[in-house]
């Protein structure tokens, strides 16, 4: 057997939309995951019983699921519900919801690093709960965990390719078309597991450099901290 | 006439629950065996050795599950392997699961204390028994609460195997779904099923954490 | 405010009592001071003196006893925290500047979020704060840029610019190399001869003798003596005697 990729090649707008859109996917639901899972940090932490029962439960409903059985329950079950969706925002959606979960746990672990001192500090200042999450205890979490979240960072985006299930047209689904139409299946997927090898690859650096920019007591210290 | 969710549906969840776990299974025992050989030769003295575990890990870190599914089973054909997705699954579940129990249990061999490999030595152990009686017993406790919580990830993405047509329980999901088209009740029966079979490792592994971490506290 | 309040004391404990699980810290404290006054106290390490210092701004909620701080009841467990924390400055042993925002930044966040004061205000305010310490040129530098003597100076500045009426100082230069803790007292002595009401709990057995008006000795968690500095010279019971034989 002889290997061709011309076929492969031949369609690169394809792929290069494909993983445009898989980029688009992993930061949208990064962001919006984000901002979920802090607040979900906040929630379970918090001193209301309801408040962090509720965030207790979404986690360990997402996190003891399988991604692909949320995406169905929401992609099918929104539009049984009249709500008509389009694929690319079900998507977003379903993985803002997934990315959400896991990100509040490395927000909490985040929150709780930080030294109790600093929370009486800000206690003792008049600060409320919530603004000492906002201007005290946030930044030095994030700072801490930031290696965690963009570890997670990457796992989305190998966990997007997923959507291509419910037909969105990134890396992975534009793939499943192009091996439909070539006959060429291994090449295709031998050329997007390198295209996604050397996201993850450039990603990594590309956090690392971003590290080093937002938090410069990192790049003054020279550590990990 | 389209039939409503009933008793004969969820029959089918469970037949597909069943084969789930025999996925989960090959691919626990697969990908152990896998990640057991390259957690060793991550540690292994010979650089070349070094070298090609970490860049397998590396690359397998950076590709989706779903591909390499779709490779192992549409691309072991076409180079005239001919594979059951059952046989797809497992062998792409075991080239996944083998990196990251790899980079993980790397991590776990190194922890054990410098000194104990220094004894073993010592004792003129063969590095083969430095390592099956020495090093690993001790590295097994360190690993096993995070172990147990990845087996929640490989029974997680078994479901994966669905999209290369295994009947699995979110196959089974899928099927009953397009017969009677009712996605809410369908899928969220599938993901109870997957709750009740992960929810409790999670648990068990976080109990494992905190007991370990008790008696490092001890210690 | 009328004549009768001026004359009513600034702090008053009254038979505090507080555990920590089976541990009886405190047993009984009672003390007043008095406005403008400085109050000392000293002990042994685990004598209470800290949990009691802590107890007057609700960092400890005790477990029976009476304690009013500037006409907040703290152990009313209705008071509004926020209130009382307006008026009570504390000082920690760990600094606890904020790490990621400059020295400006930590001095101004309060009055700027708690205050809601204009922005240019609070640079004022925070530039007049750090003058007073002594750190009039370290506005943009970060805490970790800083001595732990100008940390701890900076986390004075930061409590000053709050305009408390009363400040608490938790050992604060025991954290400190000992050549760094003089230009730490120094600023509190200043703070006490501007006519600042101050409790202070230290080791600093002759930094306490020379600015107390009232030492508060305590010992496996009661109160054995009180009265001027001169107490020290002329212990009445054991215990003190014991102590000051160590500590002088």
């Amino acid at each position: 057997m002889s290997f061709d990729f011309s076929p492969i090649f031949d369609r690169w707008p394809m792929l290069l939309s494909g993983a445009l859109m898989t980029m688009l996917l992993a930061t949208a639901a990064t962001a919006l995951g984000f901002v979920i899972g802090t607040l979900c940090a906040v929630g379970r932490n918090s001193s209301y019983r309801a408040a962090s029962a509720i965030c207790a439960v979404y986690v360990e409903t997402i996190r003891n699921t399988p991604f692909l059985v949320q995406i169905f329950l929401i992609f099918f079950g929104l539009s049984t519900l009249g709500f008509t969706l389009g694929a690319v925002t079900v998507a977003i959606l379903a993985l803002t919801i997934n990315v959400g979960a896991y990100t509040g746990e490395i927000m909490r672990a985040g929150f709780n690093s930080v030294h109790s001192g600093q929370w009486e500090a800000a206690e003792c200042l008049g600060l409320s709960r919530l603004q000492t999450y906002w201007h005290v205890v946030l930044f030095p979490a994030v700072e801490r965990v930031y290696p965690s979240l963009t570890s997670q960072f990457i796992l989305l985006m190998l966990a997007s390719s997923i959507t291509s299930q419910i037909s969105v047209p990134e890396l992975t689904g534009n793939a499943n078309f192009i091996q439909g139409v070539s006959f060429r299946p291994l090449e295709t997927y031998l050329v997007i597991g390198v295209i996604y090898f050397a996201l993850s690859v450039v990603m990594r650096q590309a956090f690392n450099g971003i590290g080093m920019l937002i938090f410069p007591r990192r790049r003054r210290l020279g550590t990990a901290l | 006439m389209v039939s409503s969710f009933g008793t004969i549906h969820i029959q089918f969840l469970l037949e597909g629950a069943v084969w789930t776990i025999i996925l989960s299974a090959c691919a626990f025992i697969g990908g152990g065996v896998m990640g057991l050989i390259i957690a060793l030769m991550r540690i292994s003295p010979v650089w070349t050795v070094r070298t090609f575990a970490a860049a397998y890990i590396q690359l397998v870190q950076g590709i989706p599950l779903l591909v390499l599914m779709f490779t192992g089973f549409f691309g072991l054909p076409a180079i005239g392997v001919p594979v059951s997705p059952l046989m797809a699954a497992t062998i792409s579940m075991t080239v996944w699961v083998g990196a990251y129990l790899g980079e993980f249990w790397r991590g776990s061999l190194e922890a054990v204390p410098k000194s104990q490999w220094e004894a073993a030595e010592c004792l003129a152990l063969s590095r083969a028994q430095r390592m099956f009686k020495v090093i690993i017993p001790q590295a097994v406790r360190n690993a096993t609460p995070g172990t147990v919580g990845f087996m929640v990830q490989i029974i997680k993405n078994t479901s994966l195997a669905s999209a290369v047509s295994f009947v699995d329980l979110t196959r089974a999901g899928q099927l009953i779904n397009n017969s009677i088209f009712e996605p809410f009740i369908t899928f969220v029966a599938v993901a109870v099923i997957y709750f009740l079979l992960c929810f409790p490792l999670s648990v068990l592994s976080r109990r494992l954490e905190r007991r370990m971490a008790r008696g490092m506290a001890k210690a | 405010m009328n004549n009768a309040t001026e004359n009513k004391p600034v702090i008053v404990l009254r038979d505090v009592e507080k555990s920590f699980g089976q541990v009886k810290v405190l047993h009984g404290v009672s003390f007043e001071v008095q406005r403008g006054q400085v109050t000392v106290l000293i002990g042994r390490s685990g004598s209470g003196k800290s949990t009691a210092l802590r107890c007057i701004d609700r960092l400890e909620t005790v477990n029976a006893g009476y304690i009013e701080v500037c006409g907040h009841v703290v152990t009313d467990p209705a008071l509004e925290l926020r209130k009382l924390r307006l008026d009570v400055g504390i000082v920690f042993q760990s600094y606890n500047l904020f790490p990621h925002l400059t020295i400006g930044q930590n001095i101004m966040l309060a009055p700027r979020s708690v205050k809601n004061l204009p922005k240019t205000e609070t640079v004022e305010l925070a530039r007049a704060c750090l003058e007073q310490v002594g750190l009039g040129d370290k506005f943009d530098a970060y805490p970790e840029q800083l001595s732990g003597g100008q940390q701890q100076r900076a986390a004075i500045a930061r409590s000053l610019a709050m305009q408390p009426k009363v400040m608490l100082f938790d050992e604060v230069t025991s954290a400190l190399d000992p050549e760094l803790t003089g230009e730490v007292l120094k600023v509190i002595e200043r703070l006490a001869a501007g006519g600042m009401t101050m409790v202070i709990v230290t080791h600093e057995m002759n930094f306490a003798r020379r600015i107390a008006d009232q030492l508060v000795f305590m010992h496996q968690g009661k109160i054995w003596e009180k009265g001027p500095g001169a107490i020290l010279d002329a212990p009445q019971t054991p215990e003190l005697q014991r102590f000051a034989a160590q500590e002088l």
